[in-house]
C-alpha cells in the first residue's frame, strides 16, 4: 500500500478509536508559526519545531476546522485511490457545500481550505503533491536539458521564447540530458526574457529559470533536484528589497510556513548574486532606485532578526536598505542600456564570484 | 341699618367659600389633573377606579370594575364606571358625590389611594363645567337600587339633585355606577387610559377590570383572590410635620394644654418628651394650644424636631407583597422571568414608608428597547413626570450591567426588561401638586436602589443560567450539524460503514456534549499557554516529545 494512503487511513482509524474510547476526537498538528520554526545550522535550512496543537472535535472553537480537516483528508484519499490529480482551487470547489439544515458553508473561501491541506501535510508528514493536490503552475525554465515528462520527451532548448513551464509536481520527471555549469534563478519574468533573447544561457552554459515572483513548490523542488543530482551551483538574482531577499531565502532555506518540507524543497547551497546594495553604487544605478516604503523597512527589520540572515554581510546589506530607505528592481539595470545586464553586469559578477551566502 | 350690613365672620367665610369652589377648581386645574383634555380623561377614570378599589378593599370584596368610554361628539366622551363594592346608602349619595370635600383627608395619615385630587366630585365638577350635563349615579347596598341625577351647586358647594328614582333589585346587586360626560381627547400609548388601567391591574391583581374603550374591549383578569391587608391610620410623627399643618392642628385641637395636645395628637410623644419639647420651646406645659401666638407655635414646631424620639410605627403600611407583584406582572406582561423584592419599612422625616420592586425579563418584551418603568405610589400608577421621580433616579443609578443587562450612560437599562417600583407611605412626598413624581429624599432613593439591586442579583442568576443553557444548546447544535459530515469523511478514510460511525458519534454526543461544554467553558477563562498567532490560533499548545513525530 502506498505511504500516503496508509497515513490517511491511519488518521481516520485514530479518530474512530478516540470515539470508541469515549475520548474527545483530536488531530495533532505541528505548529507552523515563526515560534515553532528552527534554523538548523548544520543543514542550512529551516525545520519545524516540536510544538504542536491538538484540534478537537468537541470544542466549539475547533469543531468546524476539525470537520474541514476530515473532509479534506477524505477528499485526498479519493484522489489517491482513483489516481486523479487536481488543483487547490478544484479541491475548494469540490468540498464547498452547505451543512445540512443550516446556512453555514463547509468552506467559504479557498483561503480556508488551503491551510487545511497544509495542516494535513504537516500532521501526516507528507507532501501535498503526494496527495495529488497541487498549486497553480508558475515558473519557466530554458537550458540545454532534455527530460521525460509523462512519456513525452521535452528539450528545454527548443521551446521558443517561452521555455518550459514548470509543473507543480516534478516528482515523476526523468532527466535525460543535462548540460550546464550552473543554474541562474531570476525573480522577474522580464529579466528572464531579456536573458533568453540574448542567448545568455547558451553563452554561459547555464540553466536559466524564472520563479515569476515567490517560488512555487514545483520550482523549488526542481532547483533542488537539479542542483543535488548534477552538482550544479545555484545563483539567485532578485530585486534588492525585502520581498526579493525572502524569495532567495525560501529557495535556499525553505519557508516559515512550509518548514516541515524544507528538506524536500530547500537548496542550501544556493547563493545570492544580486542585486546588492553595493551594486547600486558600483553599477551607477542610483538614479534608478525606488523609495522604500514603511512596510519594506519593517519587513527588512524582520529579516534582520531571522537567525539565517545574521551573517555580518547580510546584516550590512539590510542595514543599508533600512538606513538609505531605497530599493532597486532588476529592471534598474536596463537603465544602463538594454544589454547591460547580459553583457556587463552578469559576466562581471560571475567572473568575480561576487555572491552573498 | 348699618348693623344689618355687617356680616358675621362665619358668613364671610361662607361667601369666600362660595366664590372659591368654582374658582378654586378653575385656578387649580393643573394641580388636580385636569390641565389638558388628554389628561382630564385619564384623571376622571383614575378618580372613579381608585374610588371603586378603595371601597371594595375596605369592605373586603374582590373588586370587579367595568369602565366604559364612548365618544359622543367631537372631543366629547361619555365615561362610566361600575363596581361591585358595598355601595353608598341612598341618603348619603348626593353629599358623597355632589360636593367637594377638599381637605377632608388632610389630617388623615394613612396609606390610601385617594390622595390624587379631589376625588369623584372633582370629576363630576369637571364634567359639569365642560358640558353642563349632570352625572348619573346608581347605587345599591344590596337592597333597592337608587338612581340619581346630580350636579354640583358651585356657589354653595352643595349637591343639586335633579332626579331620584328607586328600582327593585331582584339580583341583589351592590355597588356604584357613575356616568358622566366630559370634554376630552382620547389617545393610546404610554400616557393613556388603557395604560393607566393596565398598570392598575398590575398593582391590583385581585381586581378584575373590564375596559370598554373607543378602540375596543380589554379585560384585565383577576389573578389572585386575596384581598390586601388594610393599612392602619396613625397619628403624625413630629419629625415629619409641616409647619402649616402643625398650625392647623394647634388651632383645631380639643386638648386643653400643650402637653396634652402633643401626647394625644402625635405618635411617639410621651409625657416626658412633651415636657422636654415645651422646655426647649420655652412654653409652659399648661398653656392652651389655641392661645399660642404664631412665634410660639413656630418655636414649638422647631423644638419638636430637636428632641430625640422613637421612630414612628411601621406596621401600618400595606405593601403589595412580593407574591402580588410577581402575579400582577405575570398577568399583564408576557415575560419569562419575574422577581419581586419587598424591603422592610423605613422612615423618612417621621413618615413610615416601604419600597418594593419587581422585575420582568425576557419573553415578548422587546430586546432593543429601554426598560419600561412602572411607578406606583400607594398602588396608584404614576404616568407623568417620570424623569423627576425618585424611582427613576434610583433605577438609573443602579449598575445594571453587573446583572447582565446593557445600560448606556446613566440611563435605564436596555433589553427585554420591565421595572416596577412601588412606594407605599402614609404620606407620599410628591414633587409637586400634580402628584406624578416622588421627591428624591435620600432615604427613599437608597431604599429603592437597595430593592432594585436585590432584584437585579436574582435576575442575573436567571440571565446567567439562561445564557449557559443557550450556549450549551448552541454547542450541541454545532456538533450535531458537523457529525454527519465527519462520519461521511471517516467512512471514506477507513472504509467502514458510515451508519455505524454515525451511531458512535451520536452516542458520544449524548454522553459527552454537556460535560465537554462545561469543561470548555472553564477553559475559556484561562488564556492559552502561548499566543500561537495566525495559523491555528485558537488551538491550545501542547508540548510534544521530540522525535515522536517521526514514524
Amino acid at each position: 500500500m502506498k505511504e500516503e494512503k496508509k497515513k490517511l487511513e491511519g488518521m481516520g482509524e485514530k479518530i474512530l478509536k478516540d470515539v470508541e474510547k469515549g475520548e474527545n476526537p483530536n488531530i495533532d498538528i505541528p505548529l507552523r508559526t515563526l515560534s515553532n520554526v528552527k534554523y538548523d545550522e548544520k543543514s542550512g535550512m529551516l525545520t519545524i519545531g516540536d510544538k504542536s496543537a491538538k484540534r478537537y472535535f468537541f470544542n466549539v472553537a475547533h469543531a468546524k476546522k476539525f470537520t474541514q480537516t476530515m473532509m479534506v483528508a477524505a477528499f485526498a484519499k479519493e484522489l489517491v485511490d482513483e489516481g486523479i490529480h487536481t488543483s487547490l482551487r478544484d479541491a475548494f470547489y469540490a468540498l464547498k457545500r452547505t451543512f445540512p439544515n443550516s446556512n453555514e458553508n463547509t468552506f467559504d473561501e479557498q483561503s480556508e481550505s488551503d491551510p487545511i491541506i497544509v495542516d494535513i501535510e504537516v500532521a501526516l508528514d507528507i507532501l501535498r503533491e503526494q496527495l495529488h493536490l497541487s498549486a497553480d503552475v508558475r515558473g519557466r525554465v530554458v537550458g540545454d536539458v532534455v527530460i521525460e515528462d509523462r512519456g513525452d520527451s521535452v528539450d528545454w532548448s527548443k521551446l521558443g521564447s517561452g521555455g518550459w513551464s514548470i509543473p507543480s509536481n516534478v516528482e515523476e520527471i526523468k532527466f535525460k540530458k543535462v548540460k550546464a555549469d550552473f543554474i541562474l534563478v531570476i525573480e522577474k519574468n522580464a529579466a528572464f526574457e531579456r536573458l533568453h533573447e540574448d542567448k545568455f544561457w547558451q553563452k554561459h552554459k547555464c540553466i536559466l529559470l524564472t520563479t515569476q515572483g515567490q517560488a512555487a513548490r514545483g520550482v523549488r523542488r526542481l532547483i533542488q533536484l537539479l542542483s543535488t543530482e548534477y552538482k550544479l551551483p545555484v545563483y539567485v538574482m532578485t530585486d534588492i528589497d525585502s520581498y526579493g531577499l525572502y524569495i532567495y531565502s525560501v529557495i535556499k532555506r525553505g519557508s516559515i510556513s512550509l518548514s516541515h518540507v524544507s528538506d524536500r524543497l530547500g537548496t542550501p547551497n544556493a547563493k545570492f548574486l544580486g542585486l546588492t546594495m553595493d551594486d547600486i553604487e558600483k553599477y551607477g544605478l542610483q538614479k534608478f532606485t525606488i523609495k522604500a516604503e514603511e512596510t519594506d523597512i519593517k519587513r527588512a527589520q524582520e529579516l534582520m532578526n531571522y537567525e539565517w540572515f545574521k551573517s555580518p554581510e547580510w546584516q550590512r546589506q539590510l542595514k543599508m536598505l533600512v538606513q538609505k530607505k531605497i530599493k532597486a528592481e532588476l529592471e534598474a539595470l536596463s537603465g544602463r542600456g538594454l544589454k547591460f545586464m547580459t553583457e556587463t553586469y552578469l559576466p562581471e559578477k560571475l567572473k568575480k564570484k561576487e555572491f552573498l551566502d | 341699618m348699618t348693623e344689618q350690613r355687617i356680616l358675621t365672620a362665619e358668613e364671610m367665610a361662607k361667601t369666600m367659600r362660595e366664590v372659591s369652589v368654582a374658582e378654586f377648581f378653575e385656578k387649580n386645574r393643573h394641580l388636580l389633573g385636569y390641565e389638558n383634555t388628554t389628561k382630564a380623561l385619564i384623571t376622571i377614570v383614575k378618580e372613579l377606579v381608585d374610588n371603586s378599589l378603595d371601597a371594595a378593599d375596605e369592605a373586603g370584596i374582590l373588586p370587579e370594575i367595568k369602565v366604559q368610554i364612548k365618544e359622543v361628539g367631537p372631543d366629547r366622551f361619555r365615561i362610566s364606571n361600575e363596581d361591585n363594592g358595598p355601595g353608598v346608602v341612598a341618603e348619603k349619595v348626593p353629599l358623597a358625590f355632589g360636593s367637594l370635600l377638599y381637605g377632608s383627608k388632610f389630617h388623615r395619615l394613612r396609606q390610601s389611594r385617594g390622595t390624587q385630587g379631589i376625588g369623584v366630585s372633582g370629576a363630576i365638577l369637571f364634567s359639569q363645567l365642560t358640558t353642563g350635563k349632570h352625572a348619573k349615579i346608581t347605587s345599591s347596598t344590596g337592597k333597592a337600587i337608587h338612581e340619581f341625577e346630580i350636579g354640583i351647586d358651585v356657589a354653595k358647594n352643595q349637591p343639586h339633585v335633579f332626579s331620584q328614582k328607586e328600582a327593585k333589585n331582584p339580583d341583589k346587586w351592590h355597588g356604584i355606577r357613575i356616568e358622566m360626560e366630559a370634554e376630552g381627547r382620547y389617545i393610546e400609548g404610554k400616557q393613556s387610559v388603557a395604560e393607566y388601567l393596565k398598570q392598575t391591574a398590575i398593582a391590583n391583581p385581585h381586581a378584575k377590570i373590564i375596559y370598554d374603550g373607543p378602540n375596543g374591549k380589554i379585560t384585565f383578569d383577576r389573578a389572585l383572590k386575596e384581598i390586601p391587608k388594610q393599612p392602619k391610620e396613625i397619628r403624625p410623627h413630629p419629625y415629619g410635620i409641616e409647619l402649616g399643618i402643625f398650625r392647623r392642628m394647634v388651632s383645631g385641637t380639643k386638648a386643653r394644654n400643650v402637653v396634652g395636645f402633643m401626647t394625644s395628637e402625635f405618635s411617639r410623644v410621651g409625657k416626658g418628651s412633651a415636657e422636654q419639647i415645651c422646655k426647649l420651646a420655652k412654653i409652659e406645659f399648661s398653656r392652651k394650644p389655641q392661645n399660642l401666638g404664631p412665634d410660639e407655635t413656630e418655636r414649638l414646631h422647631k423644638a419638636m424636631q430637636m428632641v430625640k424620639l422613637i421612630a414612628p410605627p411601621t406596621d401600618v403600611l400595606s405593601p403589595m407583597g412580593e407574591h402580588v407583584i410577581t402575579e400582577g406582572l405575570k398577568k399583564e406582561l408576557k415575560a419569562e422571568f419575574f422577581v419581586a423584592v419587598t424591603r422592610p419599612p423605613a422612615v423618612y422625616r417621621g413618615n413610615p414608608f416601604q419600597v418594593e420592586v419587581g422585575l420582568a425579563y425576557g419573553g415578548e418584551l422587546a430586546e432593543q428597547d429601554t426598560a419600561q418603568l412602572f411607578r406606583f405610589a400607594n398602588k396608584v400608577p404614576l404616568l407623568y413626570h417620570q424623569s423627576d421621580c425618585a424611582t427613576t433616579s434610583a433605577a438609573t443609578d443602579v449598575s445594571w450591567r453587573a446583572y447582565g443587562l446593557s445600560q448606556s450612560g446613566g440611563g435605564l437599562p436596555q433589553g427585554p426588561v420591565a421595572i416596577l417600583v412601588h412606594f407605599a407611605s402614609v404620606w407620599v412626598p410628591f414633587t409637586s401638586e400634580g402628584k406624578q413624581a416622588i421627591a428624591e429624599y435620600p432615604e427613599i432613593v437608597k431604599e429603592i436602589k437597595l430593592a432594585l439591586q436585590d432584584a437585579g442579583r436574582k435576575l442575573s442568576h436567571f440571565i446567567n443560567q439562561r445564557k449557559r443553557t443557550q450556549a450549551q444548546a448552541m454547542r450541541r447544535q454545532i456538533f450535531e450539524r458537523y457529525i454527519p459530515v465527519v462520519a461521511e469523511a471517516l467512512a471514506k478514510l477507513t472504509g467502514k460503514d458510515e451508519k455505524i460511525i454515525l451511531k458512535k458519534f451520536e452516542d458520544i454526543v449524548k454522553r459527552k456534549a454537556e460535560i465537554l461544554a462545561q469543561e470548555q467553558e472553564a477553559k475559556e477563562g484561562e488564556k492559552g499557554v502561548e499566543d500561537v498567532g495566525e495559523v491555528i490560533g485558537e488551538s491550545k499548545v501542547i508540548e510534544k516529545e521530540k522525535g515522536s513525530e517521526e514514524e
